[in-house]
């Protein structure tokens, strides 16, 4: 395995039975991914893939899926300047400790000088500290600028 | 939230901060090099900011390595920050930015 690019750790208010819901369920990725639902059947080797109304989405395979403690996939680059890049690897690690859940994501195999890497580096925190919000007060993060918001 | 705030009121520590932000997933040993630091004192300014989540460590082979990990500094902005308000601040740190830059 190579050496992890970004390793995110948040700890959250909540079950691990609920984390692994809200990582694979679309009517909830919807409410804190700012809108993108996830949407496959979690075996290994299967599809997933996420979709959003007005903005392009990632997709890829699911290579761990074990509930509710590990789940692993691969990354395709959505936009499409990013299809040219190395396809990454992105997974979930929870552990209950205590009251709380701690949830390690560990994002490997980026292609160094590409896009999608500084994406990730903005992406991964609005997302986690807004599934942190969702699950512990049921509010996702305002987190991305919508039109209207202007 | 306290330990966040604790973490970073000391300039070492944001400066370990700064150098995984360069370049994220450092052993000890890497990020030692060339700090006017012991490496006790590293190891302990790691640990603090361990603790407080704005660290997290990694095992690979043999090797610990460290990562920065900004969730909880963005949960701070967070809780300030309104969604409307995130275009301006972001227009103005950029400017603060281009004004403050120096010739390297």
């Amino acid at each position: 395995m190579s050496k992890p690019e970004f390793v995110y750790v948040t700890y959250i208010e909540t079950t691990p039975e609920k984390l692994w819901h809200a990582l694979t369920d679309g009517d909830f990725t919807e409410r804190y991914w700012f809108g993108h639902r996830i949407a496959s059947d979690w075996k290994v080797g299967s599809p997933y893939r996420f979709t959003h109304p007005s903005r392009p989405s990632p997709m890829g395979k699911v290579l761990i899926s074990d509930a509710p403690k590990k789940l692993a996939y691969t990354w395709e680059a959505c936009a499409e300047e990013l299809k040219l890049e190395r396809t990454s690897r992105v997974t979930f690690d929870i552990e209950p400790r205590g009251k709380v859940v701690k949830l390690t994501v560990t994002h490997d195999n980026l292609d160094e000088r590409g896009k999608t890497l500084r994406g990730i580096s903005e992406g991964w925190p609005m997302v986690l500290a807004s599934l942190k919000s969702f699950l512990e007060t049921g509010r996702a993060l305002p987190a991305e600028i919508k039109s209207d918001a202007a | 939230m306290d330990d966040v705030f604790k973490a970073l009121a000391d300039a070492s520590r944001r400066s370990l901060l700064d150098r995984l932000h360069a370049r994220n997933g450092q052993t000890l040993n890497e990020l030692c090099e060339g700090l006017a630091m012991t490496r006790q004192a590293v190891t302990k300014h790691l640990a603090i900011l361990e603790t407080a989540n704005l660290v997290t460590t990694f095992r690979h082979g043999r090797e610990k390595l460290h990562y920065l990990n900004p969730v909880p500094i963005h949960q701070i902005g967070e809780r300030w920050i309104k969604k409307f308000e995130r275009g301006k601040l972001t227009a103005l740190s950029e400017l603060k930015r281009q004004l403050e830059k120096r010739d390297e």
